[in-house]
């Protein structure tokens, strides 16, 4: 079997379709002819040594890189040059980076109105009602008028996810979002993020958290030098990995 | 001696003394230096007092006064005789009132415009329009007021017109040009810089010659335009490119990742920019910009070689057209420095508090 063939054939709600993907920067290569299908509500960890491409390979699903051969389809929307299907795109996915990427100039209540504003073109008053119920759940509400530079990591992390949600995306990519964060600050996230899945979000992944992997991922994805190389539930992922690479990287990680 | 156990609440002249042997008598050396330049400082300080202030002949004198003490103290009364014609030039003596009106109105808007009560764009919009065009019907005259030609302005009005217009109409150009000149569009890209290392790479008195002598030649016979405008569409495309590149350096300390966030998120390219960009590189240019309208407003000046009587042409020909006061340059330099200072000390001081002001709103 091609190793980075679908696991699963599409269960007639697929998500996410991605063929044949390749990527260059200048020379070198990436992404490898990446395929992968997402079912809607799957929740799929993406791992791998650092250059392996995972990062790349979200960041083409809402198009911050371009992509050069291969296809993307999301909701049905095929990832083009048109700045139409762009934008629907993005407008369907929200994303929380590993430096968290607030805007510093903006309260943490603005911060998360701003694209409900002037993306959906909400009435602001909706807007920060929705926003003070998202950081409610994310635990926050009592720093809506803070600063970004006023909050730890782990809360400025938690306000990204606020603000990612409040686009009410359908599907959420996460890039490596706790490896920035000082340890203690790691777990308040990553409850943020399960109690995110348990509710039944379509996330794409890329953390070296394995705990996290293996408490709420369907599928966990090791990629290596732009190649998928092995998918599989984690149950099956971490103990019985078929290739040889899979199981040295788990080797080093997991002996942390 | 009685030393006093602890080290805070000693006698003043005691720590005055301990720091005094820190800082300035820590070594022969040092002491002998200190010792040679507070000499120094006094003996320019005792000449310049006793010209500047103590021989000095003030108020209304006549020039015989003056005459008499030549050498030995100033001759303010030249600054009294004359300051009218050093503030207005050739501006008509019985219809001075108007541009001393419109000076004040003008530095009354700039004011405003520094208090955070006014930043909001309908508040300042409506300012700016109002007061500029009741500024122009001021100068200009008509609609009950006697009309006065822009050849005949001059003076102070002139010189903040050119200055502040000169920067407040360069402030999109530039903004335009820095954002251009970071475009992922080719063309867009190319006029920019193109238009940058053009403009920059000239002097500001070349752009005048040609706004004021060249450009004529461009148009159709008949078609001409105001000298004093021509001169001030120069200034606002020279100031342009230099802003562009202040602000260029602003939009490049800012890190991808806020593009990337505010793409992730949905804003398109002009949302982005002002709602997310802009905004943080502006604030981190503030120092750069104020400097180079420092530098824009004392550059205005230069327009004397286009005949334009800016303020310190009006100060100028003020003295030394007259015969009697001739000999009193100096006098009216120091007049038109004074003011020169007082215009930008208050810039530097404004901007030093809106760092602050900006950066405790952020806390970055």
């Amino acid at each position: 079997m091609h190793p980075s063939a679908p696991l699963t054939p599409p269960a007639g709600d697929e998500i996410i379709r991605i063929d044949g993907l390749s990527k260059w920067f200048g020379d070198f290569q990436v992404l490898r002819d990446i395929s992968l299908s997402v079912r809607r509500g799957e929740r799929i960890v993406i791992c791998g040594p650092s250059g392996s491409g995972k990062s790349t390979l979200i960041r083409c699903l809402n198009r911050l890189e371009t992509h050069q051969a291969g296809n993307i389809v999301i909701d049905g929307i095929r990832l083009d040059d048109s700045l139409k299907n762009i934008e629907a795109v993005r407008n369907d996915i929200g994303m929380v980076f590993q430096h968290f990427n607030l805007f510093p100039h903006l309260s943490v209540l603005d911060n998360c109105t701003l694209a409900p504003i002037w993306v959906r073109k909400q009435p602001r008053a909706a807007a920060e009602a929705t926003a003070r119920q998202l950081l409610q759940r994310v635990r926050i509400s009592d720093q809506a008028h803070k600063y970004p530079g006023q909050l730890s990591g782990g809360q400025q992390q938690r306000v990204a996810i606020a603000r990612a949600l409040c686009m009410a995306p359908r599907i959420m990519l996460f890039d490596e979002p706790t490896s920035a964060l000082d340890p203690e600050m790691v777990k308040e996230v990553l409850e943020t993020m399960v109690g995110l899945a348990r509710d039944g979000m379509t996330m794409l992944c890329v953390t070296h958290e394995m705990g996290f992997a293996r408490a709420v991922a369907d599928r966990v994805i090791f990629m290596d030098a732009g190649e998928i190389v092995e998918q599989a539930p984690p149950e099956i992922f971490f103990s019985q990995a078929r290739s040889e690479r899979t199981r040295q990287f788990l080797d080093q990680i997991l002996d942390r | 001696m009685n030393r006093q156990p602890a080290l805070a609440h000693r006698p003043l002249l005691q720590r005055g003394g301990e720091w005094l042997r820190a800082n300035l008598f820590s070594s022969v050396a040092n002491g002998v230096t200190t010792l040679l330049l507070l000499g120094l400082l006094v003996w320019l300080g005792d000449r310049l007092l006793t010209w500047a202030v103590l021989n000095a002949v003030w108020g209304n004198a006549s020039v015989a006064t003056c005459n008499a003490l030549l050498g030995q103290g100033a001759c303010w009364a030249v600054v009294a005789d004359k300051w009218r014609q050093m503030l207005f030039g050739i501006y008509p003596q019985a219809e001075q009132w108007r541009p001393a009106a419109a000076v004040l109105i003008f530095c009354g808007m700039l004011v405003l415009t520094a208090m955070r009560r006014f930043w909001h764009l309908r508040r300042l919009l409506v300012l700016w329009l109002g007061g500029s065009l009741l500024c122009a019907w001021l100068m200009a005259g008509g609609g009950g007021l006697t009309p006065v030609p822009t050849a005949l302005w001059g003076g102070l009005p002139i010189t903040l017109m050119l200055a502040v217009f000169g920067t407040l109409l360069a402030f999109p150009l530039g903004v335009l040009l820095a954002l251009g000149r970071r475009s992922s569009l080719p063309i867009i890209r190319a006029v920019s810089i193109s238009y940058i290392e053009l403009v920059r790479g000239v002097p500001l008195i070349t752009v005048l010659f040609m706004a004021s002598i060249m450009f004529a030649l461009f148009l159709p016979e008949g078609i001409s335009f105001d000298k004093l405008l021509r001169a001030q569409v120069a200034i606002i495309l020279f100031n342009a490119a230099y802003i562009a590149e202040v602000v260029r350096a602003g939009l490049q300390a800012l890190p991808r990742g806020q593009h990337e966030a505010a793409a992730a998120l949905g804003l398109g390219y002009w949302q982005t920019q002002l709602l997310v960009i802009l905004p943080q590189a502006l604030r981190i240019t503030i120092p750069a910009q104020v400097n180079s309208f420092i530098d824009n407003f004392k550059d205005t000046s230069l327009v004397i070689i286009v005949s334009i009587f800016d303020f310190l042409y009006a100060v100028r020909q003020a003295v030394i057209s007259d015969l009697d006061w001739r000999h009193y340059f100096v006098e009216g330099y120091l007049f038109a420095m004074a003011v020169y200072w007082l215009f930008c000390y208050a810039m530097s001081h404004y901007s030093q508090w809106l760092e602050k002001h900006l950066a405790r709103d952020h806390r970055t």
